[in-house]
């Protein structure tokens, strides 16, 4: 960002001899419509993006509320009484946990599920590419839409899952999935709803995974495994010596690039369960302490410290598996 | 039986189960919205694990409540669709305007920061959306575009603009320079090398990244909700339909009448051209 800022496009530059000698060169040319190309998507980014994050990050150690921002200046009293209220609100820590248990499982979800149906779907069949058109639609469908199908789907009174459940599979009484905090089975309690939010998020955001994991497969080389069929080797051991090795690169920016969007997710749970019933996750928290009690402050600080817990959690990744996710980039 | 002939067979049979159990998981849910907004109310409550229509039920009455307008005593998604449509298609028009320029600079030109661009652009999705809310929401309210389609239309370019640049560029790349360099010996300035060599080139990456565009517009919810809440001519369909279910008394199948008129559009849209956006979108993930 620095060097970027370093050398604006300006049209007029000085008239120094650097700059003169800078101009007659092809190199110095094509320097200037690099920027004065870039500059367009650059100023977009900084006004609608990098400046609101810095806002936020003022924001959070001061005490605000949306009224008065119109009389306090940008920099008003600097206090850290947003970060005492946001770690000791009721919830916190559970809704931190939460948001963790729904990215991890949601993520790890989306992309087994994505790797079993990309080998699936690897060899040729007849209406292939139906089948694959198929499994994109919940990648497809607006959020809105499909959150309020499962919802009538799973609903306890008219929803077709729980009518079946206890026609077929004899179940006692219709299940809350979304409302039921948690459910016994066997003795031992589910977190219903969590559970159930998760499950939409891999159903969801499989076909995304799907999609990168069949296009790294069929770029996997034939002899590797026809040697390997030579040798004896039964398909599992062809998945787990040489596909799985293979895929491990796309896996790994998979698994970033998912863990960070879903980690911010804000439209599928807030659609689907309000954020109730123990699916409380801080994205929905931001979202209320805004709305609600238009507390401008408290949000900032909430939604500051679920990016600084964000990246804290990407960097430890990155001290692990580091190594794989820069090979796929490179 | 060895172990290999036991696990070929295993596998090519559970191949075929995997195949059709998401194919019924993937579809079921579409099918199932399709089929309640066509049903009476009445007859689904009667019987709600009956999951085919009859012709003497079949009803297109949920879809009139939806799109009659407000003053008719409907829904007004007629108004919505329209809303959607200009906001999406602004999105796509714009984006690919900053987008095209930025994706040829950061393929072709060598330029200060050219590196550091990349990653900037990419950090973008590091920072929470939410955490964009809040500034934005004050900032809007300042400017006076709060309520406005036009603020709506920044931040989904803001949003979609790295996604599209990263798209096009491993597309630019791959036009040969020398295709270039020929153009401009014949006297071609950049200018015309772009509009007339590389976009007609690059042009299925192009749609390719402008239907990915529009679909992230044309679904997205949560920053209609914060911006036009308060204005409800302005609403997209998106909201529309979140706002219709909190209302009290509405039917579930008008609801699912609502979910189809708005999942239809970017369906359609999206199959027009699937080869062409899968494509572009994964390109980058399957060099060894």
């Amino acid at each position: 960002m620095t060097t970027m800022t370093q050398r604006p496009p300006d049209t007029e530059p000085e008239p120094t001899q650097r700059a003169a000698r800078a101009k007659s060169t092809l190199r110095g040319q094509e320097n200037r419509a690099g920027l004065v190309l870039v500059s367009p998507t650059f100023v977009i980014v900084l006004v609608v993006v990098v400046l609101p994050i810095l806002w936020t990050i003022v924001l959070a150690f001061q005490n605000v509320r949306l009224v008065d921002i119109q009389s306090q200046g940008l920099f008003g009293h600097w206090t850290l009484h947003n970060l005492q209220r946001v770690f000791s609100s009721p919830g916190f820590w559970s809704s931190l946990w939460t948001t963790v248990v729904y990215t991890v499982g949601s993520t790890l979800g989306s992309i087994v599920v994505g790797l079993i149906a990309a080998l699936a779907l690897r060899k040729p069949f007849r209406g292939r590419a139906l089948v694959r058109g198929a499994m994109l639609l919940p990648y497809v469908a607006p959020v809105v839409a499909v959150a309020f199908v499962w919802q009538v789907l799973l609903s306890p009174d008219l929803g077709v899952v729980n009518h079946w459940g206890m026609n077929v599979f004899g179940w006692d009484r219709p299940i809350a999935f979304l409302t039921q905090r948690s459910y016994d089975v066997a003795g031992v309690p589910v977190p219903m709803a969590l559970f159930t939010v998760i499950a939409f998020e891999t159903w969801r955001y499989f076909p995304f995974a799907f999609l990168f994991l069949l296009a790294r497969l069929q770029a996997v080389p034939a002899v590797l495994e026809e040697a390997a069929v030579v040798d004896g080797t039964t398909p599992w051991q062809r998945f787990r010596f040489i596909l799985l090795p293979q895929l491990l690169p796309v896996i790994a920016l998979l698994t970033v690039l998912r863990f960070i969007m879903t980690f911010n997710k804000f439209d599928d749970v807030y659609l689907l369960t309000g954020g109730g019933a123990g699916t409380d996750v801080v994205a929905v928290r931001v979202y209320r302490f805004l709305t609600a009690r238009f507390d401008v402050g408290l949000a900032s600080a909430q939604a500051v410290v679920l990016a600084v817990v964000l990246i804290v959690l990407l960097g430890l990744y990155f001290k692990f598996f580091g190594r794989r996710v820069q090979e796929e980039q490179s | 039986m060895t172990r290999a002939a036991f696990q070929d067979k295993f596998f090519g049979i559970m191949r075929w189960v995997v195949i059709a159990g998401l194919v019924v998981a993937t579809l079921f849910p579409f099918y199932y919205m399709l089929l309640l907004s066509v049903k009476p109310i009445d007859d689904l409550l009667l019987d709600p694990g009956r999951i085919w229509v009859s012709a003497s039920e079949f009803t297109v009455d949920s879809y009139r409540s939806v799109l009659t307008s407000v003053e008719n005593g409907g829904q007004g998604f007629l108004l919505m669709l329209r809303n959607s449509a200009l906001v999406s298609i602004g999105a796509v028009i714009l984006t690919l305007l900053v987008a095209i320029p930025g994706a040829y600079a950061v393929s072709r030109l060598r330029f200060t920061g050219q590196r550091k661009v990349s990653a900037l652009f990419l950090g973008v999705y590091l920072f929470p959306p939410t955490l964009l809310a809040v500034p934005l929401f004050v900032m809007f309210a300042k400017a006076g575009l709060q309520g406005s389609l036009v603020g709506l239309i920044i931040v989904y370019i803001a949003q979609t603009v790295p996604v599209a640049i990263y798209m096009l560029r491993s597309y630019f790349t791959t036009v040969p320079i020398s295709i270039e360099e020929a153009a401009a010996l014949d006297g071609c300035s950049r200018y015309q090398i772009v509009r007339r060599v590389v976009l007609p080139l690059a042009a299925p990456s192009v749609m390719a990244t402008g239907l990915y565009v529009f679909m992230i517009a044309w679904n997205e919810f949560l920053f209609a909700l914060l911006f036009l809440a308060a204005e409800p001519s302005h609403w997209t369909v998106s909201l529309g339909l979140q706002q219709l279910s909190n209302g009290v008394e509405v039917p579930k199948t008008v609801l699912m009448a609502g979910s189809v008129v708005l999942t239809l559009p970017v369906v359609l849209m999206f199959y027009g051209a699937e080869r062409m956006l899968t494509e572009g979108l994964t390109s980058g993930a399957d060099k060894s």
